[in-house]
Protein backbone atom coordinates (compact mmCIF):
# COMPACT_ATOMS: atom_id res chain seq x y z
CA UNK A 1 0.00 0.00 0.00
CA UNK A 2 2.95 2.50 1.23
CA UNK A 3 4.49 1.38 -2.29
CA UNK A 4 1.52 2.96 -4.35
CA UNK A 5 1.19 5.35 -2.27
CA UNK A 6 5.36 6.40 -2.57
CA UNK A 7 4.48 6.20 -7.20
CA UNK A 8 1.43 8.46 -6.80
CA UNK A 9 3.59 11.25 -5.13
CA UNK A 10 6.74 10.48 -6.98
CA UNK A 11 5.14 10.61 -10.28
CA UNK A 12 2.73 13.19 -8.92
CA UNK A 13 2.71 15.63 -11.47
CA UNK A 14 1.88 13.29 -14.28
CA UNK A 15 -0.97 12.03 -12.67
CA UNK A 16 -2.35 15.34 -11.96
CA UNK A 17 -2.62 15.97 -15.53
CA UNK A 18 -4.38 13.20 -16.32
CA UNK A 19 -6.46 12.91 -14.12
CA UNK A 20 -9.77 15.12 -15.25
CA UNK A 21 -9.53 13.70 -18.60
CA UNK A 22 -8.98 10.03 -17.12
CA UNK A 23 -11.56 10.74 -14.43
CA UNK A 24 -14.19 11.59 -17.28
CA UNK A 25 -12.80 8.91 -19.59
CA UNK A 26 -13.43 6.68 -16.83
CA UNK A 27 -17.22 7.24 -15.97
CA UNK A 28 -18.55 8.38 -19.39
CA UNK A 29 -16.25 6.13 -21.49
CA UNK A 30 -15.17 3.10 -20.21
CA UNK A 31 -18.11 2.31 -17.96
CA UNK A 32 -20.48 2.95 -20.48
CA UNK A 33 -18.61 -0.14 -22.50
CA UNK A 34 -18.20 -2.94 -19.64
CA UNK A 35 -21.80 -2.20 -19.16
CA UNK A 36 -22.71 -3.03 -22.90
CA UNK A 37 -20.33 -6.02 -22.97
CA UNK A 38 -22.23 -7.22 -20.01
CA UNK A 39 -25.36 -6.60 -21.69
CA UNK A 40 -24.02 -9.22 -24.28
CA UNK A 41 -24.44 -11.86 -21.98
CA UNK A 42 -28.22 -11.11 -21.34
CA UNK A 43 -31.62 -10.84 -22.41
CA UNK A 44 -32.59 -7.21 -22.99
CA UNK A 45 -35.45 -5.31 -24.38
CA UNK A 46 -34.72 -1.91 -22.72
CA UNK A 47 -38.12 -1.88 -20.49
CA UNK A 48 -37.02 -5.11 -18.47
CA UNK A 49 -34.74 -5.59 -16.05
CA UNK A 50 -31.44 -7.65 -17.77
CA UNK A 51 -31.79 -11.22 -17.51
CA UNK A 52 -28.45 -12.65 -17.57
CA UNK A 53 -28.58 -15.51 -20.14
CA UNK A 54 -24.68 -16.85 -20.12
CA UNK A 55 -23.19 -17.35 -24.12
CA UNK A 56 -26.26 -17.57 -25.33
CA UNK A 57 -26.59 -14.85 -27.34
CA UNK A 58 -23.09 -15.72 -28.86
CA UNK A 59 -24.38 -19.31 -29.75
CA UNK A 60 -27.63 -17.90 -31.55
CA UNK A 61 -25.38 -15.84 -33.71
CA UNK A 62 -22.78 -17.90 -34.71
CA UNK A 63 -25.21 -21.17 -35.19
CA UNK A 64 -28.56 -20.24 -35.84
CA UNK A 65 -28.14 -16.49 -37.52
CA UNK A 66 -27.49 -17.44 -41.27
CA UNK A 67 -28.01 -13.39 -41.91
CA UNK A 68 -25.34 -12.64 -39.12
CA UNK A 69 -22.24 -14.88 -40.94
CA UNK A 70 -23.76 -13.24 -44.18
CA UNK A 71 -22.77 -9.62 -42.89
CA UNK A 72 -19.77 -10.84 -41.22
CA UNK A 73 -18.65 -12.13 -44.83
CA UNK A 74 -19.86 -8.70 -46.22
CA UNK A 75 -18.16 -6.51 -43.73
CA UNK A 76 -14.71 -8.67 -44.34
CA UNK A 77 -14.96 -7.83 -47.85
CA UNK A 78 -15.82 -4.37 -47.75
CA UNK A 79 -13.35 -4.06 -45.18
CA UNK A 80 -10.62 -5.31 -46.87
CA UNK A 81 -11.36 -3.26 -49.79
CA UNK A 82 -12.08 -0.25 -48.24
CA UNK A 83 -9.69 0.09 -45.32
CA UNK A 84 -6.37 -0.26 -47.22
CA UNK A 85 -7.46 1.89 -50.12
CA UNK A 86 -9.17 4.78 -48.02
CA UNK A 87 -5.63 4.24 -45.85
CA UNK A 88 -3.88 4.92 -49.04
CA UNK A 89 -5.53 7.25 -50.26
CA UNK A 90 -5.26 9.84 -47.14
CA UNK A 91 -1.73 9.00 -47.19
CA UNK A 92 -1.01 9.92 -51.05
CA UNK A 93 -3.44 12.78 -51.46
CA UNK A 94 -2.03 14.63 -47.94
CA UNK A 95 1.12 14.16 -49.56
CA UNK A 96 0.63 15.05 -53.24
CA UNK A 97 -1.22 18.18 -51.42
CA UNK A 98 1.81 18.90 -49.31
CA UNK A 99 4.09 19.27 -52.49
CA UNK A 100 1.93 22.24 -53.65
CA UNK A 101 2.72 25.93 -52.49
CA UNK A 102 1.10 26.53 -49.12
CA UNK A 103 -1.62 28.69 -51.02
CA UNK A 104 -3.77 26.25 -53.12
CA UNK A 105 -2.38 23.79 -50.64
CA UNK A 106 -5.30 25.46 -48.15
CA UNK A 107 -7.94 25.24 -50.46
CA UNK A 108 -7.51 22.17 -52.12
CA UNK A 109 -7.34 20.40 -48.40
CA UNK A 110 -10.83 21.83 -48.42
CA UNK A 111 -12.16 20.46 -50.96
CA UNK A 112 -11.11 17.00 -50.40
CA UNK A 113 -12.29 17.31 -47.39
CA UNK A 114 -15.93 18.58 -48.18
CA UNK A 115 -17.40 15.00 -48.66
CA UNK A 116 -16.45 14.49 -44.78
CA UNK A 117 -18.33 18.22 -44.06
CA UNK A 118 -21.30 17.94 -46.00
CA UNK A 119 -22.12 13.84 -45.51
CA UNK A 120 -25.95 14.50 -46.36
CA UNK A 121 -24.83 16.05 -49.74
CA UNK A 122 -22.42 13.50 -50.59
CA UNK A 123 -25.20 10.76 -50.71
CA UNK A 124 -27.75 12.50 -52.14
CA UNK A 125 -25.03 13.13 -55.04
CA UNK A 126 -24.24 9.40 -55.27
CA UNK A 127 -28.18 8.50 -55.05
CA UNK A 128 -28.25 10.45 -58.64
CA UNK A 129 -25.41 8.84 -59.78
CA UNK A 130 -26.24 5.68 -59.05
CA UNK A 131 -30.12 5.92 -59.67
CA UNK A 132 -31.38 3.08 -61.33
CA UNK A 133 -33.56 4.83 -64.36
CA UNK A 134 -32.39 5.99 -67.29
CA UNK A 135 -31.59 9.41 -65.99
CA UNK A 136 -30.00 8.37 -63.24
CA UNK A 137 -26.16 10.18 -64.31
CA UNK A 138 -24.21 6.78 -64.92
CA UNK A 139 -27.21 5.05 -67.07
CA UNK A 140 -27.87 7.99 -68.73
CA UNK A 141 -23.98 8.47 -69.31
CA UNK A 142 -23.35 4.78 -70.64
CA UNK A 143 -26.97 5.34 -72.89
CA UNK A 144 -25.77 8.01 -74.47
CA UNK A 145 -21.96 6.45 -75.39
CA UNK A 146 -23.77 3.62 -76.90
CA UNK A 147 -22.00 1.08 -73.89
CA UNK A 148 -26.12 0.70 -72.47
CA UNK A 149 -29.21 -0.62 -73.99
CA UNK A 150 -31.06 -0.54 -70.91
CA UNK A 151 -30.64 1.18 -67.61
CA UNK A 152 -28.85 -0.89 -65.03
CA UNK A 153 -29.88 -1.16 -61.20
CA UNK A 154 -26.92 -0.26 -59.68
CA UNK A 155 -28.29 -0.23 -56.24
CA UNK A 156 -30.41 -3.30 -56.52
CA UNK A 157 -28.70 -5.91 -58.84
CA UNK A 158 -26.34 -8.45 -57.10
CA UNK A 159 -23.63 -8.14 -59.21
CA UNK A 160 -23.37 -4.18 -58.66
CA UNK A 161 -24.38 -2.95 -55.19
CA UNK A 162 -21.32 -3.69 -53.42
CA UNK A 163 -18.95 -1.87 -55.93
CA UNK A 164 -21.26 1.15 -55.84
CA UNK A 165 -21.39 0.86 -51.89
CA UNK A 166 -17.47 0.92 -52.04
CA UNK A 167 -16.81 3.75 -54.44
CA UNK A 168 -19.30 5.46 -52.55
CA UNK A 169 -17.46 4.92 -48.84
CA UNK A 170 -13.87 5.62 -50.66
CA UNK A 171 -15.17 9.09 -51.90
CA UNK A 172 -16.13 9.93 -48.39
CA UNK A 173 -13.09 8.66 -46.55
CA UNK A 174 -10.78 11.65 -46.49
CA UNK A 175 -11.48 12.29 -42.85
CA UNK A 176 -9.60 12.67 -39.60
CA UNK A 177 -6.71 10.24 -40.55
CA UNK A 178 -6.19 12.36 -43.81
CA UNK A 179 -6.57 15.84 -41.76
CA UNK A 180 -3.40 14.02 -39.20
CA UNK A 181 -1.42 13.33 -42.75
CA UNK A 182 -1.64 16.86 -43.54
CA UNK A 183 -0.76 18.24 -39.73
CA UNK A 184 2.14 15.52 -39.54
CA UNK A 185 3.91 16.73 -43.06
CA UNK A 186 3.93 20.59 -41.76
CA UNK A 187 5.68 18.66 -38.20
CA UNK A 188 9.12 17.25 -39.91
CA UNK A 189 11.63 18.74 -39.07
CA UNK A 190 12.83 20.38 -42.70
CA UNK A 191 16.43 20.33 -42.17
CA UNK A 192 15.96 16.48 -42.51
CA UNK A 193 15.09 16.92 -45.87
CA UNK A 194 18.18 18.92 -46.66
CA UNK A 195 20.84 16.22 -44.58
CA UNK A 196 18.94 13.46 -46.95
CA UNK A 197 19.78 15.12 -50.14
CA UNK A 198 23.77 14.99 -49.24
CA UNK A 199 23.84 11.83 -48.04
CA UNK A 200 22.13 10.73 -51.72
CA UNK A 201 18.59 11.10 -51.77
CA UNK A 202 17.62 11.51 -55.44
CA UNK A 203 13.99 11.91 -55.15
CA UNK A 204 10.40 12.70 -53.92
CA UNK A 205 9.59 9.13 -53.54
CA UNK A 206 13.17 7.65 -51.80
CA UNK A 207 12.59 10.82 -49.92
CA UNK A 208 9.05 9.53 -48.75
CA UNK A 209 10.07 6.38 -48.09
CA UNK A 210 13.05 7.28 -46.26
CA UNK A 211 12.73 10.11 -44.27
CA UNK A 212 8.87 11.77 -44.26
CA UNK A 213 7.16 8.05 -43.51
CA UNK A 214 9.81 7.18 -40.94
CA UNK A 215 9.09 10.50 -38.32
CA UNK A 216 5.42 10.06 -38.97
CA UNK A 217 4.76 6.58 -37.86
CA UNK A 218 3.23 8.59 -34.93
CA UNK A 219 0.11 9.76 -37.86
CA UNK A 220 0.61 6.79 -39.57
CA UNK A 221 -0.68 4.58 -36.67
CA UNK A 222 -3.72 6.90 -35.58
CA UNK A 223 -4.53 7.05 -39.71
CA UNK A 224 -4.73 3.00 -39.26
CA UNK A 225 -6.78 2.90 -37.07
CA UNK A 226 -9.18 5.30 -38.36
CA UNK A 227 -9.07 3.21 -41.42
CA UNK A 228 -9.78 0.29 -39.56
CA UNK A 229 -12.68 1.91 -37.57
CA UNK A 230 -14.66 3.30 -40.19
CA UNK A 231 -14.14 0.53 -42.77
CA UNK A 232 -15.72 -2.25 -39.91
CA UNK A 233 -18.30 0.45 -39.17
CA UNK A 234 -20.09 0.68 -42.44
CA UNK A 235 -23.38 0.79 -42.10
CA UNK A 236 -25.64 4.19 -42.37
CA UNK A 237 -23.94 4.80 -46.17
CA UNK A 238 -25.22 1.41 -46.97
CA UNK A 239 -28.85 2.10 -45.60
CA UNK A 240 -29.12 5.56 -47.21
CA UNK A 241 -27.62 3.98 -50.80
CA UNK A 242 -29.63 0.52 -50.92
CA UNK A 243 -32.19 1.16 -48.66
CA UNK A 244 -32.74 -1.35 -45.17
CA UNK A 245 -32.10 -4.67 -45.84
CA UNK A 246 -30.36 -4.37 -48.62
CA UNK A 247 -31.37 -6.75 -52.00
CA UNK A 248 -30.78 -10.50 -50.46
CA UNK A 249 -28.92 -8.79 -47.95
CA UNK A 250 -26.19 -8.48 -50.58
CA UNK A 251 -24.60 -5.49 -48.67
CA UNK A 252 -25.60 -6.53 -45.27
CA UNK A 253 -22.94 -5.18 -42.99
CA UNK A 254 -22.76 -6.57 -38.84
CA UNK A 255 -22.88 -2.57 -38.47
CA UNK A 256 -26.37 -2.93 -39.82
CA UNK A 257 -27.07 -6.73 -38.11
CA UNK A 258 -26.42 -4.35 -34.61
CA UNK A 259 -28.45 -1.30 -35.73
CA UNK A 260 -31.40 -3.72 -36.35
CA UNK A 261 -31.49 -5.23 -33.59
CA UNK A 262 -30.72 -2.19 -31.53
CA UNK A 263 -32.84 0.46 -32.56
CA UNK A 264 -35.52 -1.89 -34.81
CA UNK A 265 -36.29 -4.85 -33.04
CA UNK A 266 -35.01 -3.48 -29.29
CA UNK A 267 -33.42 -6.33 -28.44
CA UNK A 268 -30.15 -4.56 -26.95
CA UNK A 269 -28.78 -7.71 -25.12
CA UNK A 270 -28.39 -9.69 -28.75
CA UNK A 271 -27.21 -6.27 -30.06
CA UNK A 272 -24.41 -5.29 -27.79
CA UNK A 273 -23.38 -9.00 -28.52
CA UNK A 274 -22.75 -8.20 -32.05
CA UNK A 275 -21.09 -4.78 -30.52
CA UNK A 276 -18.46 -7.22 -28.92
CA UNK A 277 -17.78 -9.58 -31.64
CA UNK A 278 -16.94 -6.29 -34.14
CA UNK A 279 -14.82 -4.80 -31.00
CA UNK A 280 -12.44 -8.27 -30.88
CA UNK A 281 -12.44 -7.93 -34.59
CA UNK A 282 -10.84 -4.09 -35.06
CA UNK A 283 -8.93 -4.99 -31.74
CA UNK A 284 -7.35 -8.11 -33.59
CA UNK A 285 -6.58 -6.01 -36.61
CA UNK A 286 -5.05 -3.01 -34.70
CA UNK A 287 -2.02 -5.23 -33.69
CA UNK A 288 -1.87 -6.64 -36.95
CA UNK A 289 -1.43 -2.97 -38.05
CA UNK A 290 0.35 -1.95 -35.80
CA UNK A 291 3.12 -5.01 -36.83
CA UNK A 292 2.97 -3.42 -40.37
CA UNK A 293 4.22 0.21 -39.50
CA UNK A 294 6.51 -1.14 -37.23
CA UNK A 295 8.47 -1.90 -41.06
CA UNK A 296 8.19 1.11 -42.77
CA UNK A 297 11.48 2.72 -44.06
CA UNK A 298 13.34 -0.37 -42.95
CA UNK B 1 17.94 30.27 -78.25
CA UNK B 2 19.62 30.66 -75.01
CA UNK B 3 17.34 33.28 -73.93
CA UNK B 4 14.51 31.44 -74.92
CA UNK B 5 15.54 28.61 -72.61
CA UNK B 6 16.29 30.79 -69.57
CA UNK B 7 12.69 32.58 -70.04
CA UNK B 8 10.91 29.34 -69.98
CA UNK B 9 13.52 28.41 -67.07
CA UNK B 10 12.03 31.74 -65.01
CA UNK B 11 8.51 31.48 -65.37
CA UNK B 12 8.56 27.28 -64.27
CA UNK B 13 10.14 29.14 -61.47
CA UNK B 14 7.29 31.57 -60.91
CA UNK B 15 5.19 28.85 -61.34
CA UNK B 16 6.74 26.51 -58.89
CA UNK B 17 8.23 28.54 -56.20
CA UNK B 18 7.80 25.93 -53.80
CA UNK B 19 10.42 23.96 -55.78
CA UNK B 20 12.26 22.35 -52.88
CA UNK B 21 15.46 20.01 -53.00
CA UNK B 22 14.76 16.54 -55.07
CA UNK B 23 12.03 17.98 -57.33
CA UNK B 24 11.27 17.50 -60.80
CA UNK B 25 9.24 20.02 -63.05
CA UNK B 26 7.10 16.92 -64.34
CA UNK B 27 6.81 15.38 -61.51
CA UNK B 28 4.84 18.63 -59.72
CA UNK B 29 3.11 19.17 -63.21
CA UNK B 30 1.42 15.94 -63.23
CA UNK B 31 0.61 16.40 -59.36
CA UNK B 32 -1.31 19.46 -60.16
CA UNK B 33 -3.31 18.16 -62.83
CA UNK B 34 -4.14 15.13 -61.16
CA UNK B 35 -5.24 17.12 -57.57
CA UNK B 36 -6.64 19.76 -60.04
CA UNK B 37 -9.08 17.37 -61.67
CA UNK B 38 -9.87 15.19 -58.79
CA UNK B 39 -10.37 18.21 -56.47
CA UNK B 40 -13.08 19.95 -58.55
CA UNK B 41 -14.95 16.30 -58.56
CA UNK B 42 -14.26 16.12 -54.65
CA UNK B 43 -16.33 19.70 -54.26
CA UNK B 44 -19.12 18.45 -55.57
CA UNK B 45 -21.25 17.96 -52.20
CA UNK B 46 -20.65 21.13 -51.68
CA UNK B 47 -21.22 22.73 -54.78
CA UNK B 48 -24.80 21.07 -54.71
CA UNK B 49 -25.71 22.12 -51.04
CA UNK B 50 -24.94 25.48 -52.33
CA UNK B 51 -27.00 25.51 -55.75
CA UNK B 52 -30.23 23.46 -53.98
CA UNK B 53 -30.48 26.15 -51.91
CA UNK B 54 -30.69 28.74 -54.20
CA UNK B 55 -33.32 26.55 -56.63
CA UNK B 56 -36.89 28.23 -56.55
CA UNK B 57 -39.36 25.75 -55.39
CA UNK B 58 -40.18 24.31 -58.75
CA UNK B 59 -36.14 23.67 -60.15
CA UNK B 60 -35.79 21.53 -56.87
CA UNK B 61 -38.29 18.98 -58.24
CA UNK B 62 -36.73 18.76 -61.69
CA UNK B 63 -36.05 15.53 -62.48
CA UNK B 64 -33.26 14.72 -62.66
CA UNK B 65 -31.84 17.26 -60.77
CA UNK B 66 -30.19 19.55 -62.24
CA UNK B 67 -26.72 20.87 -61.28
CA UNK B 68 -27.29 24.88 -62.19
CA UNK B 69 -30.19 27.47 -61.64
CA UNK B 70 -31.87 29.02 -63.86
CA UNK B 71 -33.86 31.43 -61.59
CA UNK B 72 -31.69 31.84 -58.61
CA UNK B 73 -33.50 33.24 -55.46
CA UNK B 74 -32.84 33.59 -51.50
CA UNK B 75 -36.41 32.83 -51.23
CA UNK B 76 -35.63 29.75 -49.31
CA UNK B 77 -33.48 31.40 -46.60
CA UNK B 78 -36.43 34.69 -46.15
CA UNK B 79 -38.71 31.81 -45.64
CA UNK B 80 -36.57 30.10 -43.03
CA UNK B 81 -36.09 33.18 -40.95
CA UNK B 82 -39.62 33.75 -41.08
CA UNK B 83 -40.06 30.28 -39.61
CA UNK B 84 -37.68 30.57 -37.19
CA UNK B 85 -39.35 33.48 -35.85
CA UNK B 86 -42.82 31.63 -35.11
CA UNK B 87 -40.71 28.91 -33.07
CA UNK B 88 -42.04 28.53 -29.19
CA UNK B 89 -38.99 29.26 -27.72
CA UNK B 90 -36.99 32.42 -29.53
CA UNK B 91 -34.92 30.95 -31.98
CA UNK B 92 -31.81 33.12 -30.83
CA UNK B 93 -32.06 30.37 -27.43
CA UNK B 94 -31.43 27.50 -29.64
CA UNK B 95 -28.22 28.97 -31.95
CA UNK B 96 -27.47 30.12 -28.02
CA UNK B 97 -27.17 26.74 -26.89
CA UNK B 98 -25.34 25.15 -29.74
CA UNK B 99 -22.52 27.96 -29.76
CA UNK B 100 -22.45 27.61 -26.19
CA UNK B 101 -22.25 23.71 -26.19
CA UNK B 102 -19.56 24.11 -29.44
CA UNK B 103 -17.13 26.68 -28.34
CA UNK B 104 -16.57 25.35 -24.08
CA UNK B 105 -16.73 21.49 -25.80
CA UNK B 106 -14.03 21.88 -28.22
CA UNK B 107 -11.86 24.40 -25.68
CA UNK B 108 -12.11 21.78 -23.28
CA UNK B 109 -12.00 19.18 -25.36
CA UNK B 110 -8.80 20.22 -26.49
CA UNK B 111 -7.31 21.60 -22.91
CA UNK B 112 -7.68 17.89 -20.77
CA UNK B 113 -7.09 15.96 -24.59
CA UNK B 114 -3.51 17.68 -24.64
CA UNK B 115 -3.20 17.72 -20.48
CA UNK B 116 -3.55 13.94 -20.62
CA UNK B 117 -1.82 13.03 -23.98
CA UNK B 118 1.67 15.00 -22.55
CA UNK B 119 2.36 12.66 -20.20
CA UNK B 120 1.14 9.56 -21.48
CA UNK B 121 3.88 10.73 -24.81
CA UNK B 122 6.79 12.27 -22.30
CA UNK B 123 6.58 10.90 -18.77
CA UNK B 124 8.12 7.07 -17.64
CA UNK B 125 5.40 6.08 -15.24
CA UNK B 126 3.82 3.35 -13.88
CA UNK B 127 0.90 2.42 -15.70
CA UNK B 128 1.03 4.78 -18.93
CA UNK B 129 1.15 2.10 -21.26
CA UNK B 130 -1.71 0.28 -19.81
CA UNK B 131 -3.56 3.74 -20.07
CA UNK B 132 -3.26 4.17 -23.55
CA UNK B 133 -4.09 1.03 -24.62
CA UNK B 134 -7.21 1.36 -23.04
CA UNK B 135 -7.83 4.91 -24.37
CA UNK B 136 -7.14 3.23 -27.90
CA UNK B 137 -8.91 0.63 -27.30
CA UNK B 138 -12.20 2.86 -26.89
CA UNK B 139 -11.87 3.75 -29.88
CA UNK B 140 -12.85 0.86 -31.67
CA UNK B 141 -15.96 0.32 -29.68
CA UNK B 142 -19.32 0.79 -31.36
CA UNK B 143 -21.38 3.93 -29.49
CA UNK B 144 -24.40 2.47 -30.89
CA UNK B 145 -25.25 0.50 -28.07
CA UNK B 146 -23.67 2.54 -25.63
CA UNK B 147 -26.18 4.82 -25.55
CA UNK B 148 -28.29 3.12 -22.73
CA UNK B 149 -25.84 2.76 -20.25
CA UNK B 150 -24.43 6.16 -20.74
CA UNK B 151 -27.95 7.79 -20.05
CA UNK B 152 -28.17 5.12 -16.89
CA UNK B 153 -25.08 6.47 -15.65
CA UNK B 154 -26.08 10.68 -16.27
CA UNK B 155 -29.69 9.84 -14.48
CA UNK B 156 -27.70 8.16 -11.36
CA UNK B 157 -25.70 11.71 -11.60
CA UNK B 158 -29.08 13.89 -11.83
CA UNK B 159 -27.44 15.74 -15.18
CA UNK B 160 -30.15 14.56 -17.56
CA UNK B 161 -31.99 17.45 -19.03
CA UNK B 162 -28.86 19.87 -18.15
CA UNK B 163 -26.07 20.94 -20.51
CA UNK B 164 -23.61 18.80 -18.33
CA UNK B 165 -25.35 16.13 -20.11
CA UNK B 166 -24.58 16.77 -23.42
CA UNK B 167 -21.03 18.01 -22.67
CA UNK B 168 -19.69 16.24 -20.19
CA UNK B 169 -19.38 12.68 -21.80
CA UNK B 170 -17.66 14.50 -24.83
CA UNK B 171 -15.26 15.31 -22.66
CA UNK B 172 -14.24 12.10 -22.30
CA UNK B 173 -13.65 10.83 -25.96
CA UNK B 174 -10.49 9.38 -27.36
CA UNK B 175 -9.83 10.72 -30.85
CA UNK B 176 -8.18 14.06 -29.50
CA UNK B 177 -6.41 12.81 -27.57
CA UNK B 178 -4.44 10.28 -29.28
CA UNK B 179 -4.05 12.54 -31.90
CA UNK B 180 -2.34 14.68 -29.29
CA UNK B 181 -0.28 11.93 -28.21
CA UNK B 182 0.98 10.82 -31.46
CA UNK B 183 2.48 14.30 -32.32
CA UNK B 184 3.42 15.01 -28.98
CA UNK B 185 5.74 11.88 -29.37
CA UNK B 186 7.81 13.49 -32.05
CA UNK B 187 9.13 16.55 -30.04
CA UNK B 188 12.66 15.48 -28.77
CA UNK B 189 13.33 14.68 -25.32
CA UNK B 190 16.61 17.06 -25.49
CA UNK B 191 14.68 19.79 -25.34
CA UNK B 192 12.36 19.24 -22.68
CA UNK B 193 15.07 18.27 -20.70
CA UNK B 194 17.18 21.78 -21.48
CA UNK B 195 13.89 23.75 -20.15
CA UNK B 196 13.82 21.27 -17.05
CA UNK B 197 17.33 22.48 -16.29
CA UNK B 198 16.42 26.14 -17.03
CA UNK B 199 14.24 26.08 -14.16
CA UNK B 200 10.59 25.38 -16.00
CA UNK B 201 8.20 23.43 -14.07
CA UNK B 202 6.29 20.73 -16.03
CA UNK B 203 2.93 23.29 -16.23
CA UNK B 204 5.37 25.67 -18.24
CA UNK B 205 7.06 22.94 -20.10
CA UNK B 206 3.53 21.87 -21.26
CA UNK B 207 2.36 25.50 -22.25
CA UNK B 208 5.41 26.74 -23.65
CA UNK B 209 6.70 24.48 -25.33
CA UNK B 210 4.88 21.38 -26.44
CA UNK B 211 1.88 22.84 -27.37
CA UNK B 212 3.42 25.47 -29.26
CA UNK B 213 4.94 22.47 -30.90
CA UNK B 214 2.14 20.42 -31.76
CA UNK B 215 -0.04 23.88 -32.61
CA UNK B 216 -0.67 21.79 -36.11
CA UNK B 217 -2.15 18.78 -33.84
CA UNK B 218 -4.21 20.69 -31.74
CA UNK B 219 -5.82 23.06 -34.56
CA UNK B 220 -6.70 19.63 -36.60
CA UNK B 221 -8.61 18.51 -33.27
CA UNK B 222 -10.74 22.01 -33.16
CA UNK B 223 -11.84 20.77 -36.84
CA UNK B 224 -13.29 17.31 -35.11
CA UNK B 225 -14.83 18.99 -32.38
CA UNK B 226 -16.62 21.62 -33.91
CA UNK B 227 -17.96 19.15 -36.58
CA UNK B 228 -19.06 16.55 -34.05
CA UNK B 229 -20.47 19.35 -31.17
CA UNK B 230 -22.28 21.61 -33.79
CA UNK B 231 -24.43 18.50 -35.54
CA UNK B 232 -25.06 17.59 -32.27
CA UNK B 233 -28.98 17.18 -32.57
CA UNK B 234 -31.97 15.54 -30.94
CA UNK B 235 -31.19 13.16 -27.90
CA UNK B 236 -32.46 11.63 -25.00
CA UNK B 237 -30.82 13.40 -22.19
CA UNK B 238 -32.25 16.63 -23.35
CA UNK B 239 -36.55 17.42 -23.02
CA UNK B 240 -36.87 20.88 -21.87
CA UNK B 241 -37.38 23.20 -24.94
CA UNK B 242 -34.92 26.33 -24.16
CA UNK B 243 -31.69 23.32 -23.66
CA UNK B 244 -32.43 22.24 -27.31
CA UNK B 245 -29.74 22.22 -30.08
CA UNK B 246 -29.73 23.67 -33.38
CA UNK B 247 -29.78 20.93 -35.49
CA UNK B 248 -32.71 19.75 -32.89
CA UNK B 249 -34.69 22.99 -33.55
CA UNK B 250 -34.24 23.03 -37.47
CA UNK B 251 -35.20 19.57 -38.17
CA UNK B 252 -38.13 19.83 -36.50
CA UNK B 253 -38.31 23.16 -39.01
CA UNK B 254 -38.49 20.49 -42.25
CA UNK B 255 -40.30 18.01 -40.62
CA UNK B 256 -42.98 18.92 -42.97
CA UNK B 257 -41.68 17.40 -46.00
CA UNK B 258 -42.02 18.09 -49.16
CA UNK B 259 -43.56 21.42 -48.41
CA UNK B 260 -40.33 22.72 -46.72
CA UNK B 261 -37.81 20.99 -49.29
CA UNK B 262 -37.02 24.44 -50.01
CA UNK B 263 -36.30 25.73 -46.77
CA UNK B 264 -34.42 22.26 -46.25
CA UNK B 265 -32.29 22.87 -48.95
CA UNK B 266 -31.31 26.87 -47.04
CA UNK B 267 -30.84 25.14 -43.75
CA UNK B 268 -28.38 22.33 -45.05
CA UNK B 269 -26.23 25.30 -46.09
CA UNK B 270 -26.89 27.11 -42.48
CA UNK B 271 -25.50 23.47 -40.82
CA UNK B 272 -22.16 23.54 -42.98
CA UNK B 273 -21.46 26.94 -42.23
CA UNK B 274 -19.76 27.29 -38.85
CA UNK B 275 -17.57 23.29 -39.41
CA UNK B 276 -16.57 25.22 -42.86
CA UNK B 277 -15.60 28.48 -41.68
CA UNK B 278 -13.43 26.87 -38.44
CA UNK B 279 -11.76 24.73 -41.14
CA UNK B 280 -11.01 26.93 -43.72
CA UNK B 281 -9.48 29.21 -40.73
CA UNK B 282 -7.74 26.22 -38.79
CA UNK B 283 -6.30 25.08 -42.03
CA UNK B 284 -4.69 28.05 -43.72
CA UNK B 285 -3.09 27.96 -39.38
CA UNK B 286 -1.65 24.76 -40.23
CA UNK B 287 0.09 25.66 -43.55
CA UNK B 288 1.10 28.47 -41.44
CA UNK B 289 2.78 26.41 -39.07
CA UNK B 290 5.22 24.84 -41.79
CA UNK B 291 7.31 28.11 -42.29
CA UNK B 292 8.14 27.66 -39.00
CA UNK B 293 9.56 24.65 -40.28
CA UNK B 294 8.41 21.85 -37.93
CA UNK B 295 9.19 20.06 -34.70
CA UNK B 296 13.00 20.62 -34.16
CA UNK B 297 15.77 19.20 -32.05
Amino acid sequence: MSNIVKTIRKYKASYLFMSPFIIIFTVFTVTPVIIAIFFGFTQFNILQVPKFIGLENFRRLFFEDDIFLISIKNTFIFASITGPISYLLCLFIAWFINELPPKPRAVITLLFYTPSLAAGATTAIWLMIFSGDRYGLLNSLLISLGLLNTPIQWLVDLRYIKAAVIITVLWGSLGAGFLSFIAGFQTIDKSLYEAGAVDGIRNRYQELWHITLPSMRGQMMFSAIMSITASFAIGDVITALCGFPSSNYAAHTIMNHLMDYGTARFEMGYACAIASILFMIMIMLNKLAQKLISKVGD
Amino acid sequence: MYKKVKKVKCRRKKLFKFHKVNRSFSGNLVLVLILGTASLFMALPLYYTVIQSIKPLNELWIFPPKFYVQNPTFKNFSELFTLMGNSRVPFLRYIFNTLFITVSGTFFQVILSSMCAYPLAKHRFPGSRHIFKVIVLSLMFSPAVTGIPNYLILAKLGWIDTYLAILVPILGSTLGLYLMKQFMEQIHDSILESAKIDGANEWMIFWRIVMPQVKAAWLTMIVFSVQGLWNIGPTIMIYSEQLKTLPYALSQIIAAGISRAGVASAVAVVMITAPLTVFVFTQSKVIETMSSSGIKE
